[in-house]
């Protein structure tokens, strides 16, 4: 780690007391006797991997909206807040909303009620093996990467804000991420998910409304951030998107397509870490309800992420600036700043629990491909069911001391919000691709999914080596993950099409209740008593939280 | 039903650290110093949320308790 970065951490160090630390540790001891209760539940495998798929739509859905509200989430979208202004918002509002919706209406069904484990599953039964082995060995790796990510930024505020060094804070946070995992499984993964959104929120109210007075409320915050080094951009989401004049030098296209589109609808509906989450559900209907159920919540998040960016912006002269704060400090400084012990204690374990909740989603994906898709499916399947359980809790210690050195791998990047943007236009994007048109399009072949797979992440990869290298210039780091996204996908889309118009596709019969349009008349409805209501219909609730979304941006157009 | 269902309530796991939460930081609230208060551009902050956290976790044992999970016809919770 360089002295630089070291030194601006010291400058950063809270003011914690004994008070603190009862919070912080209260807090733990209950996390952990979650994973102990959660042990004595856990009976097969399939408890230990989908939790018995018995939950409720509202825990599945704040366990889908925690497991990503983690490291990136808080500090990344804070940070951005501080950056790039009120276009932050897009993140949200286009960039994630409409893809949970379009998950929940159009995709889930085929998810859950193909009975698959996992996406690589669903990936073996709409192509073939080999598309699942790749799927699920890009899809291990990236979760070690981004359990990595998250276990270094967690260690990187421990050290900041506690005091504690570096390797010490990565080795003991790694360990009790991998205590309540190996101990519970899914299910005591998820509970824990679910307290810590809430623990988080607890935290960064008060931030929030002590920096709105500070500044003088929305108004006042409006007016000093029109005078910063924002300006009236800071306060604005879509105007000047026709060019580039805009705090995140990015065009309408760009957004609506590459973010809005490609990036986003790549990683809600594909990425497993969440559609996992909604596999634990007890019906269709639940199943289809978690990812809406999330995008309430996920429209009013920005208020405990981009407002304080915007508050710390205006406050420290200095953030972002050469010798002054990183922006991903922005969240940390007016807790410093603002927080007495006591509500302080709650906001910094909201923020380790939360950086905690998205490792411990990120292993616990990473335990299930390994185990079912790449072990069971490849290598060998013959073994009594305890046995996988076994193998899951070794998957498990493999991932989190993987994630260790992947750790220390993020340590090496200034910025990681851009290095895990990166991460998904190689693996989420070409994904998506696959994926969308194998669900649309019957005719597409087994091996044209392989294929499409591979040279779509392997573009994404390529564009992103030519940037680095100077061939491409795509202006900013982040821009650049945009364009890998949309490479990969068309690159995916034109080697599908090809390679199916050279191979012969599968017979109907075996894509029943796997492409669109081909329903499986065998399984049965599983619609429980209400699920007829209305406010249990996801085309409703979905349609709902699309227009809340739109009328969201109204004040900041 | 399977075994998770059983695992104790994720609403009573809440509500309880809520109101030990709570009660913890109405207390240190109630003897704030004036610097602390000061810190805090002058509002008790501590007391607030104490106060707050309270409440949210006093309704989340009501919900739990209004609507138990494991009640044999599942037509129960909903947000």
């Amino acid at each position: 780690m360089p002295d630089a970065q070291l030194l601006a951490a010291q400058d950063l160090r809270l003011d914690v007391n004994v008070l603190d630390y009862a919070i912080l540790a209260l807090y733990f001891l209950v996390v952990l006797g979650i994973g102990f209760a959660a042990k004595r539940a856990v009976r097969t495998s399939l408890d230990f991997f989908l939790s018995g798929r018995a939950l409720p739509a509202w825990i599945t859905g704040l366990a889908f909206m925690s497991a990503n509200l983690g490291a990136t989430e808080v500090l990344g979208m804070a940070a951005n807040g501080a950056q790039y202004g009120a276009m932050t918002l897009h993140y949200y509002w286009i960039g994630a909303v409409p893809a949970m919706v379009f998950l929940g209406v159009v995709m889930m069904p085929f998810y859950y009620r193909s009975k698959v484990h996992s996406v690589p599953d669903f990936m073996r039964r709409r192509f073939n093996g080999a598309t699942q082995l790749l799927n699920a060995g890009t899809f291990a790796v990236a979760q070690i990467l981004i359990a990595g990510i998250n276990l270094y930024a967690l260690a990187l505020i421990m050290d900041a804000m506690l005091g504690w060094p570096l390797w010490l804070s990565i080795l003991v946070s790694a360990a009790i991420v991998l205590a309540y995992i190996t101990l519970g499984g899914l299910s005591s993964a998820i509970y824990n998910e679910v307290m810590q959104f809430f623990v988080i929120v607890a935290g960064l109210v008060p931030v929030v409304i002590i920096g709105l007075t500070r500044v003088g409320g929305f108004s006042g915050l409006g007016e000093k951030v029109k005078q910063s080094v924002l300006g009236e951009g800071g306060l604005h989401t879509w105007a000047h998107t026709a060019g580039t004049g805009n705090p995140l030098n990015a065009n309408w296209i760009g957004l609506v397509f590459g973010l809005g589109f490609v990036l986003s609808f790549g990683y809600w509906t594909t990425n497993f870490a969440e559609v996992q989450r909604a596999l634990s559900a007890r019906n269709t209907n639940a199943a289809r309800l978690t990812p809406i159920v999330a995008a309430y919540p996920k429209l009013v998040i920005p208020i405990v992420t981009v407002i304080p960016g915007l508050v710390a912006v205006v406050l420290f002269g200095d953030l972002g600036k050469d010798g002054g704060p990183t922006y991903n400090e922005a969240i940390p400084l007016l807790m410093n700043e603002f927080l007495p012990n006591g509500v302080l204690g709650v906001a910094v374990t909201g923020l380790l629990a939360s950086f905690m909740a998205g490792m411990a989603a990120n292993i616990s994906g990473f335990n299930t491909v390994f185990t079912q898709d790449i072990w069971k499916a490849h290598i060998n399947g013959d073994h009594p069911d305890e046995w996988y359980v076994r193998l899951g809790r070794i998957a498990t210690v493999v991932g989190v001391v993987a994630g260790i050195g992947t750790a220390f791998i993020a340590a090496g990047f200034g910025n990681i919000m851009n290095y895990l943007q990166s991460l998904f236009s190689f693996f989420n994007a070409p994904l998506f691709a696959t994926f969308i048109i194998g669900l649309f399009w019957r005719r597409m072949t087994a091996w044209a999914g392989f294929w499409g797979l591979l040279s779509g992440t392997v573009c994404a990869f390529a564009s992103y080596i030519l940037y680095k290298a100077g061939v491409f210039d795509f202006g900013t780091e982040l821009n650049a993950s945009f364009w890998g996204a949309g490479i990969a996908f068309v690159v995916d889309a034109i080697v599908s099409v090809v390679v199916t118009l050279a191979t012969t596709p599968k017979p109907e019969s075996e894509l029943r209740g796997l492409v669109y349009g081909l329903s499986d008349a065998s399984v049965s409805d599983d619609a429980l008593a209400g699920d007829a209501a209305w406010y249990r219909s996801p085309v409703i609730l979905g349609a709902g939280a699309v227009v809340l979304a739109a009328a969201f941006y109204l004040p900041f157009l | 039903m399977a075994a998770p269902q059983r695992l104790f309530d994720i609403r009573r796991v809440i509500g309880g650290l809520f109101l030990v939460y709570g009660l913890i930081l109405m207390v240190t609230g109630l003897f704030d110093s004036a610097q602390e208060i000061q810190k805090a551009e002058g509002i008790r902050i501590n007391l607030w949320t104490g106060i707050a956290m309270l409440v949210v976790g006093g309704a989340f044992l009501l919900w739990e308790r209004l609507r138990p999970s494991d009640a044999p016809s599942p037509s129960d919770e909903e947000e």
